[in-house]
C-alpha cells in the first residue's frame, strides 16, 4: 500500500473502495485487536503442530530450524484456539499489557 | 434526425438501450415496469440487440448481475418498480459505492402494503440516499433521451456512478406519446465506447468489494459524495451535447411562468405537466403562481434552486410520498433544508399527494395551492383524504 490506511485522505481513496494492490491485506496489523496474548511453553510442546493447524489466521508458523513453534503477533488476534485446542497444555493465554 | 412515431413510452425506452447496444440486460419483471423488460427480451431473442439477456428470479440477483457486468466492462441495463426495488435495495446502495455505472429505468410505484400497483414515489424516496445520479421525467420523449443520456454520464471516467431514471408508473411508462427515435449513427456518435476506470481483468487483479475498517470507510463515503456532486458538470454538457443533437434542451430545474410568481409549485415527474396547466389557469385568473420542475433529484441542484425559490414568498411542494411520523414528506424536508439558512426564504408548505395511483387534477393542484396558503400549520398536509 502506498499510504497507511489511517493516513489516507478522502482525495486518495480508490474509488469505489476497489483494492489496486494484491495481497495488501498483509499490511494491516489485525495484531492490534488482541486482548489477550498465547504464550508458548516450548518444554511442554510436543510438536503436534495442533495450533499451527487450528490458528484461524496464519498466525502460527513451525520453526524448523529451532525445532519450535512460532507466533506472528502482528496477525494474531489472541482469540485463543490455539490454547484451548493444545493437548498438552503448552500455550498460556495472559492478558495483553500485563 | 430520426423518425418521429406514436409510441408506448416503455417500448420506447427498450428501444433506445437497444440503440445504446447494451451489453448486458438483468431484470424480472414487475408491475409497471414489464413492457420494457418483455420488450428487450424480444429485442435479444430476435437478433436486433447483441446483449446477454439474464432472466434472474429475484430483484436482488438482477442487480447482483448488474454489478458483475458493470465490474467487468460491459454496458449494463435494468429495469423494476416499487417492490423489486425494495428486494434490490442492498444491492442498489452497493452498485453506487462500488461505482458501477449501471443504468436503472425504475417505473415509480407505491410500496406495498396496501398492495398497490399504481404511482407514487415512495419506492424511489426509499433509495434517495443511495448515491446514485436520480433524473425524474416528466413526459416519453425525456425518458428516451433520458435512456442515452444516461449511459453517456454513468460510463464517463470522471464520474462512474450508476443512474436511475425515475418513471411514473403507468402515467407515463404505459402512455402512448408521439417521440422522436434516434438513429444508431446519432447513438454512435453520442455515446462512445465503455472504457471502465476499473475493470476485474486477470492481467491487472484487483479486489472489488473489499470491506472497510473505521479508520476509511467515511473516507470512502466522502469521496463518493463527492463524486456525485461532481458529475454535475459532466451531466450538463451530456445534455449540452445531447441538445446540439437533438434540438432538444434538458436542464437539471426548470422554471415556468416564475416571473414576478409569488408563489412558486415545485414538483417532479409527470404530476410537473399537471401543475403547469394549473398554474396557466391560475395566471388568467391574474394569480401570481409559477411552477418549478425538478429533473435532477441527484445531484440536487442547490444553487439554481436557491435562486429561483428565495425570490417567492411561498413555495407548495408537491410531494409524492410520505415520511411516516417525521417533520415532513421526504422533498419537502429537502427544500426546507435548503432554504434555511437564506436570508430571505419562503415559506415552504408541504402537500401530499398523489399516493398509490390517487389521480391529481389541475383541479386539484389549484386547491392545493388554496389550501397551501392558507394553512396554519406549517408541517405537512394531506390532499383530497376522505374524513
Amino acid at each position: 500500500m502506498a499510504k497507511a490506511m489511517e493516513e489516507m485522505t478522502w482525495q486518495e481513496v480508490e474509488a469505489g473502495g476497489i483494492i489496486s494492490e494484491p495481497g495488501n491485506a498483509s499490511s494491516y496489523h489485525t495484531g492490534t485487536w488482541r486482548s489477550q496474548r498465547p504464550i508458548y511453553i516450548e518444554e511442554k510442546c510436543i510438536r503436534c503442530w495442533r495450533c499451527f493447524i487450528m490458528c484461524p489466521d496464519a498466525a502460527i508458523s513451525a520453526d524448523m530450524g529451532g525445532n519450535r513453534m512460532v507466533w506472528n503477533y502482528d496477525y494474531c488476534k489472541g482469540c485463543g484456539i490455539c490454547a484451548y485446542e493444545c493437548p498438552v497444555d503448552a500455550i498460556d493465554l495472559s492478558e495483553e499489557g500485563e | 434526425m430520426g423518425r418521429k412515431v406514436g409510441i408506448e413510452v416503455s417500448i420506447a425506452a427498450a428501444e433506445a438501450v437497444g440503440l445504446c447496444d447494451a451489453d448486458v440486460v438483468a431484470a424480472y419483471p414487475i408491475t409497471p415496469q414489464t413492457h420494457v423488460v418483455e420488450h428487450l427480451a424480444d429485442l435479444v431473442a430476435d437478433g436486433h440487440l447483441d446483449a446477454e439477456f439474464v432472466p434472474v428470479e429475484s430483484e436482488h440477483s438482477a442487480m447482483s448481475v448488474c454489478c458483475g457486468s458493470a465490474a467487468v466492462g460491459a454496458r449494463t441495463f435494468t429495469a423494476t418498480a416499487a417492490q423489486g426495488l425494495a428486494l434490490m435495495a442492498e444491492i442498489v446502495y452497493i452498485a453506487a459505492s462500488m461505482r458501477l455505472p449501471v443504468v436503472m429505468f425504475l417505473s415509480n410505484r407505491a410500496l406495498s402494503a396496501p398492495l398497490s400497483i399504481w404511482n407514487d414515489h415512495s419506492d424511489t424516496m426509499m433509495v434517495r440516499d443511495s448515491g446514485w445520479i436520480q433524473v425524474f421525467c416528466e413526459n416519453g420523449q425525456e425518458v428516451y433521451d433520458s435512456i442515452f443520456h444516461s449511459f453517456r454520464v454513468a460510463e464517463d471516467p470522471a464520474v462512474s456512478l450508476p443512474v436511475m431514471i425515475n418513471v411514473d408508473g403507468f402515467t407515463l411508462t404505459h402512455v402512448i406519446e408521439p417521440i422522436e427515435m434516434w438513429t444508431k449513427e446519432m447513438a454512435g456518435k453520442y455515446l462512445p465506447r465503455f472504457k471502465p476506470v476499473n475493470s476485474l481483468y486477470p492481467d491487472r487483479p484487483t479486489t472489488m468489494g473489499a470491506f472497510a475498517v473505521p479508520e476509511i470507510f467515511a473516507e470512502q463515503k466522502m469521496a463518493h459524495d463527492h463524486a456525485l456532486k461532481n458529475s454535475m458538470p459532466v451531466i450538463l454538457k451530456a445534455w449540452d451535447e445531447l441538445a446540439e443533437l437533438t434540438g432538444r434542451k434538458y436542464v437539471p430545474v426548470e422554471a415556468y411562468k416564475t416571473e414576478g410568481a409569488e408563489t412558486l409549485i415545485f414538483a417532479m415527474g409527470t404530476i410537473c405537466e399537471t401543475a403547469s396547466l394549473a398554474v396557466d389557469r391560475m395566471r388568467e385568473q391574474g394569480k401570481k403562481v409559477g411552477l418549478v420542475k425538478l429533473r435532477l433529484w441527484r445531484p440536487l441542484p442547490m444553487d439554481e434552486l436557491r435562486q429561483l425559490l428565495g425570490k417567492a414568498k411561498d413555495v407548495v411542494v408537491l410531494d409524492r410520498s410520505i415520511s411516516m411520523g417525521g417533520a415532513s414528506a421526504p422533498v419537502t424536508s429537502e427544500i426546507r433544508a435548503l432554504m434555511y439558512h437564506e436570508r430571505q426564504r419562503p415559506k415552504i408548505h408541504c402537500v401530499v399527494a398523489g399516493l398509490g395511483g390517487r389521480d391529481v387534477t389541475p383541479l386539484d393542484v389549484e386547491k392545493m395551492v388554496d389550501m397551501a396558503l392558507t394553512e396554519t400549520s406549517y408541517d405537512y398536509h394531506f390532499y383530497g383524504i376522505r374524513g
